[in-house]
């Protein structure tokens, strides 16, 4: 298999932060790469480097086989680029957008017209066409971008947190444009911060945190890693925390922890199938139960495993949420 | 083993020059686009003139020339189209720190176009916008009463000029607009330096009654220099070497300018 992406050692410095300390990965031609991280873990600066946007400090990286940075003008004919910010203009009609594309990238006029009505009837645009990107909702801005981004019919698709801040049927919509594009044999190479995305279009995993790669795998092979689904218990009494560790290390075989605000105790479980063992055992040890809930694994929990710290964001300029009681409900999927 | 395009084409190693000429008329396309489809910038552009010229005629004219109002007309209009333009090149800074912080200078430079097109583009289009300034202020000033006494081709002259010192003037706008974080933050530099340009100079009233030190600031201000070559080529007078001076001005500032904003705008990432 040839790779249409590979990054060797790659490092990247702001002033003292390390945004990318020595990252490796690569992804065949053809696959979905998942790149999977919290904020500030360096996915985007990955992508920055890989688009020729940003020169890295150190290491190699290659796209098509040619250098991004001695061979960028060749490696900008390959590549589409979908950033974490839609990148179209809020001035320009959504047709004007494509067309503008379109020229850059050297289509006569005419050529230019076509492929910008095709994409916009790809991406379910046709009736927005001619109206200003100012007026698109969030799900319709981030479809047009997508579409700009394929205007050179690229080989190589850069695609940074595609889904981010769209609602769950926006999201959906997004997911399902993306798996046309592999359909066509485009290479993707995809952040996100949602486990479930990387599930639902990734071949290949691979995640990072303070810029080094902290596990790779398929997604399979990820979440047999961290375990399937997570077992929240929070007894009444918090002097029983440690009673509640033992039943569960005891009944799970996985090393239980307490939440930082010291109210329950959180376990990896394979399955539902040992909850009744668990609800008796506790009961039996006279532990009476303020909360007991089953979950599946979220980023969170991924991050806890692989690198025994929690995916906090380095530069979180809002609480942690631990500092409020926690329930299984109101709980975020990944921490932002 | 390196990929062609999905569509089978090999990668070129380099852009020739006329590809990059090419994209940056396209990126022009898109500045006059933009223009065209924001009503509120087209109606900034000519509000702005009228409303200076009806203030300044009236409020100050009776003052300022001795109850004559349209004298005072005569003397201003040259002025305001001078200070017109360049708020107006304040714009272009805008506009770029604007796209720089949407992301869409990131799809540009992701494209295998010409690194500098996104910037010529800009540029050139905002020409057109200076142009539209220009044409609002004469027309309006000459509702008003303003009469050029020399001929409609010494008049075309005049606005060349100043577009020519607009052109050179953008320079600092665009490098303002890499500098600064937010658009806002352009609005507020730029008119906390563009307004003791424009208020110690001859664009609005005669240097003379101003204290010395401040004559000669306002004498060698290249916008007193530029507004006495538009006056002498309206209404008549000495042109020649207000003109050359106002663009060895324009030649300098461009000379310091545009490559500092090139270079800031390859840094901006």
């Amino acid at each position: 298999m040839t790779e249409a992406i590979r990054a060797e050692g790659l490092v990247k410095n702001f002033g003292s932060t390390k945004a990318l300390a020595g990252t490796d990965f690569a992804a065949g031609t053809g696959t979905v790469l998942g790149l999977l991280g919290p904020n500030g873990a360096g996915k985007t600066t990955a992508v920055r480097i890989l688009t020729t946007l940003l020169l890295p400090d150190g290491g190699h990286a290659q796209v098509g086989g040619y250098d991004v940075v001695t061979d960028a003008h060749r490696v900008r004919q390959l590549i589409g680029l979908t950033g974490q910010y839609a990148s179209v203009d809020d001035g320009l009609t959504g047709t004007n957008n494509l067309i503008m594309i379109g020229r850059l990238l050297g289509l006569p006029r005419a050529a230019a017209r076509t492929r910008a009505a095709d994409l916009l009837n790809r991406f379910d645009l046709t009736d927005a066409a001619s109206r200003p990107v100012k007026t698109y909702s969030g799900g319709m801005r981030r479809r047009l971008d997508l579409a700009a981004s394929l205007v050179g019919r690229p080989s190589v698709l850069f695609l940074d947190e595609p889904t981010t801040g769209l609602d769950p049927q926006a999201r959906s919509d997004v997911w399902d444009m993306i798996r046309l594009m592999v359909a066509d044999g485009v290479t993707v190479l995809l952040t996100t911060q949602y486990l479930d995305e990387a599930d639902q279009l990734a071949d290949d995993i691979v995640v990072i945190d303070h810029g080094r790669v902290i596990a790779t795998g398929t997604p399979d092979e990820l979440k047999a890693k961290v375990g399937g689904q997570v077992l929240e218990v929070a007894p009444a009494d918090p002097a029983r925390l440690g009673d509640v560790t033992a039943v569960l290390a005891a009944w799970t075989g996985a090393e239980p922890v307490t939440d930082p605000a010291g109210r329950q105790v959180i376990a990896q479980v394979a399955g539902a199938s040992i909850l009744p063992s668990i609800v008796r055992q506790l009961d039996e040890s006279g532990i009476e139960l303020a909360e007991f809930s089953l979950r599946k694994s979220s980023l969170d929990e991924v991050f806890l495993t692989l690198t025994g710290h929690p995916a906090e964001d380095d530069h979180a300029s809002q609480p942690i949420e631990t500092t409020q009681p926690v329930t299984a409900g109101a709980r975020k999927g990944a921490a932002r | 083993m390196t990929a062609a395009t999905l569509d089978g084409h090999v990668p070129a190693r380099r852009l020739s020059a006329l590809a990059g000429l090419r994209n940056s008329f396209t990126l022009t396309w898109r500045s006059v686009l933009k223009i065209r489809t924001n009503s509120e910038d087209l109606l900034g552009l000519s509000l702005q003139p009228i409303m200076f010229l009806l203030l300044f005629t009236y409020v100050f004219g009776g003052a300022i020339a001795h109850g004559s109002v349209t004298d005072y007309l005569q003397y201003v209009l040259p002025g305001i189209l001078v200070q017109t333009v360049l708020f107006a090149t304040l714009g272009t800074g805008l506009m770029l720190n604007q796209d720089i912080s949407a992301g869409i200078f990131d799809r540009f430079r992701s494209l295998p176009i010409a690194r500098w097109a996104p910037l010529a583009g800009a540029i050139m289009g905002d020409v057109v916008r200076y142009a539209i300034s220009v044409a609002v202020t004469l027309g309006f000033g000459m509702v008003l009463g303003f009469r050029v006494t020399t001929s409609p081709l010494a008049a075309l002259a005049a606005c060349l000029l100043v577009l020519a010192f607009a052109m050179a003037m953008c320079w600092v706008s665009a490098l303002i607009g890499m500098l600064v974080k937010s658009p806002q933050g352009v609005q507020t530099f730029g008119f906390t330096a563009m307004f003791p340009i424009v208020f110690a100079s001859g664009l609005l009233v005669p240097i003379q009654t101003m204290p010395g030190w401040l004559q000669a600031f306002a004498k060698a201000n290249p916008m007193t220099l530029l507004a006495a070559a538009v006056r002498g080529l309206m209404r008549g007078g000495p042109v020649a070497v207000y003109a050359g001076e106002s663009m060895l001005w324009a030649l300098g500032i461009l000379v310091v300018f545009a490559p500092l904003a090139v270079r800031a705008y390859r840094r901006r990432t």
